[in-house]
């Protein structure tokens, strides 16, 4: 019987890992760690209950929430691949910091209060820090910079939410403040988020500090802006954790919160449009993290158990084949050391295995029958449809497509085939392949034998008819007809692509010819003025900041931070034994 | 045995006396450091005695008439559960930077001197455990000035690294004899009244005083000792000897101050504040704390300002311990008990957090050469050990979960809620913030550039001897993040005890 969250295997042994260098007892120990945590998560007892004493608070770290155990499944289980695709990187420092954050999210998964889940969450941003500046570049140092400052301030956040949320429940005499409740802020919709008196600010900070983690623009540029930036394998490993742990917080506590299905519907088009201009192909597979966790977000915010369901499955699917799609570029990357679309092309030949591979993926992240993807997805876009919400079913089938011409096919396409750039490089390391090759049969896998993810949803179904039916012959023709018609249109356009692409992409053109004038009229101004706050927010007040720190002429001139004589020191002195005489006096 | 267990109050005093007299015969090797060390240590094992004997008796109070005197006429050494608290933490603290001192103090002061340093450096750890035991308000004052000018001494040592020492040293002399003096004439002022020196009679006489409230020299007296206090413990905007204070003086001396002198100005306006005029009197009637908050309030958010400006990290974590000292401040004006417990468990975090960096900066200095943001870079491949215990104090002072900041904090903000005060919750948040800009600010430096100063580039790890201290106080301030038991019941119960008016 499991006793521990079973997070820590992960996290105490993050601390060992370093002590047993570099020869194969570390490897070794590498890959066992993360199937500890795996037999672990599926040891702990239905009834388990463990409490720690915190102050004058019984925390319980070990707690069994209705989608915990989708979400603590797959975390095991991709930090099991990713430790295997990183088997053979030389840096020291990444894999315990990678194993800490993959720890930290599972510890996530099973927290019952909420204090015990910030905890976990602010460590998972220590973690994923040190695995982007791991990158070892002076882009990772930079980027990792920004992604620490966004972290902490959104972890200073949530902090302030959850804070003044349990003591409001305290005031209002509830009898477990920081237990964590499920659809705490979700069924009143907007009612719990309104504006309405002081104390009602905490859901908003809450929401706005998950929302940062979960990549939301206008919060999200951290993503694709340090993702790319780690080693190939800690882009592995960065892509699963935060957007997703964040997805957890969210169905915990968010579930059926309107505004989350307009959230999820920017999301999923920013990542679109973001994705398309883009040329590295990392930070192509970055922005349809965005877009794939949009498709979750709306779930969410629609709230049904179907939608729930659908976004666990999504999340559970979504982070093995975006593994492997990053598994998949970054070999490329390895081998090649070239990351951008425009320098790569006709590695067919000679990378046979990293290209299926990648393939398989890209067809999952496309929903293609027969793949993860197709299982998952069509459960959140059955819930919108149910719930007679066009707007949503629209903007979600439209991504689809749109998904499918970004990473389904423009990363496979411009990186495997398209021109031959001349590249020779081999397959990578047996290690490697080793990892695709088991992500990507587990990408075939789920989508032929759904029933096992099925089971361990959040609703699980309870008479003898199937939770769901994902095979039906309307589903698949739907949506091959959406595929191919959008791979059409891909080759269609490919001169146009092919073109813009040694230049600079004609953006409003594209989208005129896409969706007319939609883009430039509607999305895109909200979407720039979004970029803009988001740019005034992080960039400019890092500037400014950087700017007051530094000037010392400045500093000089402000009264206030001049070093004081001695003389207006005594007379400063002076001046407030009068102030308190006179209040002393005059009370 | 039974003799030294009835005689604790008072040794805990006198052995740090005549040890520290004794110290100036011990020649010029290592033989004052190694005596010193005996005689902290000494007085550190009394203290954790006098603290187990408290809580093994039950009493709220051990007292101890000095030459078997009546109290009123004599001494009496008075110790509760807030000073033994406070007189662990300083006899703590002063041993393991007396242990500390050795490499730091070999560098840095020419050798015949070492003898007069250590015994100024007993004789300051001697005042200030005199000040945290004593009941006696004239006692106080007594101690305050053995501690003070050891403390200019001490500061002025530094001059053999920089020659601004000295004027560092009769800057503080002067503002911190106006702060005594005014402490003195507040005392003074009471005993006018009360006809009394002892502070629990002061207390009782107080009581009887007919119309308190718009008693002139009551209030006379409150005004003087508030802001001698207040000057002492560096209650902004009344800092100003601070921070050079903490820069020019020696690296050992930087820690031991930053860890002990200014605590136990807090702790003296406890006792006056709550034990002699009472919180209802201080708090209550008067509207002294919205003064006290709004100076504190004031500390964080410009001391933190001021320390982001700063290009010596020493001068930098100086600014920093203002704008702790603010917290602390902040915690006791609120008057409600998870204020003050936050205030009683940060003079012990902050204590070992802060006395934990400068010990680090210490080591830099013995191995750099200097203690610049500039002769900081690239230290993190070199100096591991100690950068790492750098980057967990500087955690500490942002609050991160998890290190003993947090605990602070966290009841600072409890205490806030209690009081309906909203405004110092934001406060404290933006604190955290900035906080969290100047700590970054080492962190910078340390973990991403590469060395500049060509002492640094080939910098070793400091010695264990630095080493074992630093991280002996670095990794109190981590347990005492994770459980804060101790810590925090401690602080609790003082805290009632204090709010009941107790002496």
């Amino acid at each position: 019987m499991i006793e521990f969250p079973p997070g820590l295997i992960l996290v105490l042994g993050a601390l060992i890992l370093p002590l047993l260098g570099r020869g194969p007892v570390m490897r070794a120990f590498s890959l066992l760690l993360p199937l500890a945590t795996l037999a672990a998560v599926w040891m702990v007892p239905g009834d388990a209950q463990v409490t720690w004493s915190f102050l004058d608070l019984e925390l319980r770290p070990l707690v069994w929430n209705a989608p915990t155990r989708v979400f603590a499944t797959i975390f095991s289980l991709m930090a099991f691949g990713g430790a295997l695709f990183a088997l053979n990187q030389p840096r020291r420092v990444e894999l315990p910091a990678a194993f800490m954050y993959a720890g930290s999210a599972v510890c996530v998964t099973f927290a019952g209060d909420i204090l015990t889940l910030f905890m976990f969450w602010e460590l998972m941003a220590i973690g994923s820090t040190i695995v982007v500046w791991s990158g070892g570049t002076p882009e990772a140092a930079k980027a990792g910079q920004r992604y620490v400052a966004v972290h902490l301030v959104g972890g200073v956040v949530l902090m302030a939410g959850i804070l003044a949320h349990v003591f409001a429940l305290k005031a209002g005499g509830v009898a477990d403040p920081i237990a964590l409740r499920y659809f705490e802020f979700g069924p009143n919709g907007f009612d719990a988020l309104s504006f309405a008196g002081a104390g009602d600010i905490a859901p908003w900070l809450i929401l706005i500090g998950v929302l940062v983690n979960a990549a939301t623009p206008p919060l999200g540029s951290w993503l694709a802006d340090a993702y790319p930036e780690a080693s190939e394998s800690g882009t592995v490993f960065l892509s699963a954790f935060t957007t997703k742990t964040a997805v957890y917080v969210l169905m915990i506590l968010f579930a059926g919160t309107e505004l989350l299905i307009y959230a999820g519907m920017l999301m999923a088009v920013y990542g679109i449009v973001y994705a398309i201009l883009e040329n590295d192909m990392r930070r192509i597979l970055a922005y349809s993290i965005v877009n794939q966790v949009g498709f979750m977000v709306c779930g969410i915010g629609i709230g049904t158990e179907m939608a729930l369901n659908g976004a666990a499955a999504h999340a559970f699917a979504h982070i093995i084949y975006k593994a492997l799609l990053l598994m998949s570029a970054g070999s490329v990357l390895y081998m090649t050391g070239k990351r951008k679309c425009t320098d790569l092309g006709g590695l067919y030949h000679t990378m046979p295995i990293t290209m299926w591979c990648g393939i398989i993926g890209a067809l999952a992240i496309s929903s293609f029958p027969w793949t993860s993807g197709f299982v998952s997805k069509s459960m959140i876009s059955q819930a919108a449809a149910d719930g007679h919400l066009f707007l949503p079913w629209m903007v979600l089938t439209a991504a689809s497509a749109g998904v499918f011409l970004h990473a389904g096919i423009k990363f496979p396409w411009f990186v495997f085939f398209q021109k031959d750039s001349g590249l020779r490089p081999k397959d990578p390391p047996w290690n490697m392949k080793a990892a695709m090759l088991l992500f990507a049969f587990l990408c075939v896998a789920l989508g032929l034998g759904y029933q096992p993810l099925y089971d361990i949803l959040p609703y699980p179904a309870t008479g003898p008819e199937p939770l769901y039916e994902p095979y039906s012959a309307s589903h698949i023709v739907s949506q091959l007809q959406l595929l191919l018609w959008s791979g059409l249109a891909f080759f269609l356009l490919l001169p146009i692509l092919k073109r813009t692409l040694t230049i600079t992409l004609d953006f409003d053109w594209f989208y005129r010819a896409f969706f007319p004038g939609l883009w430039r009229r509607a999305l895109k101004p909200v979407v720039d003025l979004l970029v803009n706050l988001r740019d005034l927010f992080f960039d400019e007040c890092i500037k400014v900041g950087r700017a007051v720190t530094q000037a010392d002429a400045l500093a000089a001139q402000i009264p206030i931070f001049r070093e004081w004589s001695l003389g207006s020191a005594m007379v400063l002195t002076t001046f407030v034994l009068f102030v308190y005489l006179i209040v002393g006096f005059l009370h | 045995m039974l003799e030294i267990q009835a005689h604790l109050p008072v040794l805990v005093v006198v052995v740090p006396l005549i040890g520290g007299v004794l110290t100036s015969l011990m020649g010029r090797g290592a033989l004052p450091w190694a005596w010193a060390t005996l005689v902290t240590g000494a007085t550190f094992a009394l203290t954790l005695r006098l603290m187990a004997t408290l809580l093994a008796s039950g009493a709220p109070h051990i007292s101890y008439e000095v030459g078997n005197w009546p109290r009123w006429w004599g001494i009496e050494y008075r110790v509760d559960l807030l000073n033994a608290f406070i007189l662990l933490v300083v006899a703590g603290v002063g041993f393991i930077t007396t242990i500390y001192a050795k490499e730091s103090v070999a560098d840095e002061i020419p050798r015949d001197r070492h003898n007069l340093f250590y015994t100024v450096w007993v004789l300051a750890i001697c005042g200030l455990l005199g000040i945290t035991v004593t009941g006696d308000a004239f006692n106080v004052y007594v101690l305050l000035e053995i501690s003070s000018l050891t403390v200019y001494a001490l500061i002025a040592m530094g001059k053999d690294r920089n020659r601004k020492a000295l004027t560092a040293s009769l800057r503080y002399l002067i503002l911190g004899s106006v702060g005594a003096s005014f402490i003195l004439l507040g005392i003074g002022y009471l005993m006018m009244v009360t006809g009394t020196l002892n502070m629990e009679d002061m207390r009782e006489q107080l009581l009887r005083t007919p119309d308190l409230d718009h008693h002139r020299t009551v209030l006379v007296a409150f005004a003087f000792l508030l802001v001698g206090l207040s000057l002492k413990m560096a209650l902004y905007p009344l800092h100003m000897w601070l921070p050079k204070a903490y820069t020019y003086a020696p690296s050992a001396v930087t820690a031991l101050l930053a860890a002990t002198a200014t605590k136990v100005a807090v702790y003296m306006s406890f006792r006056f504040l709550f034990g002699i005029f009472g919180p209802e009197f201080s708090f209550q009637r008067l509207p002294s704390h919205l003064i006290l908050l709004a100076g504190a309030c004031l500390g964080v958010v410009f001391s933190s300002l001021s320390a982001i400006r700063q290009q010596s990290v020493k001068r930098l974590l100086a600014y920093s311990s203002v704008g702790q000292i603010a917290y602390i401040v902040a915690g006791f004006s609120l008057a409600n008990e998870n204020g003050v417990a936050a205030s009683i468990i940060h003079i012990f975090n902050h204590a070992v957090t802060k006395g934990g960096m400068f010990m680090a900066v210490g080591a830099v200095a013995l191995r750099v050469g200097g203690t610049d943001l500039k002769h900081m870079r690239g230290l993190g491949r070199r100096m591991p050990l100690t950068m790492a215990a750098l980057t967990v104090g500087g955690l500490g002072l942002v609050g991160f979960p998890l290190t003993a900041g947090f605990i602070s904090k966290w009841y600072l903000i409890k205490g806030a809620l209690d009081a309906g005060m909203w405004g110092l919750i934001a406060i404290v948040l933006l604190g955290s913030i900035l906080a969290l800009v100047y700590v970054w600010k080492i962190i910078e430096a340390v973990y991403f550039h590469e060395p500049e100063d060509p002492r640094a580039r080939d910098a070793t790890e400091a010695p264990i001897m630095m080493l074992v201290p630093m991280w002996t106080l670095i990794g109190l301030s981590l347990y005492f993040g994770v459980d804060a038991n101790f810590t925090s019941d401690t602080a609790l119960r003082a805290a009632k005890s204090l709010l009941g008016g107790a002496p």
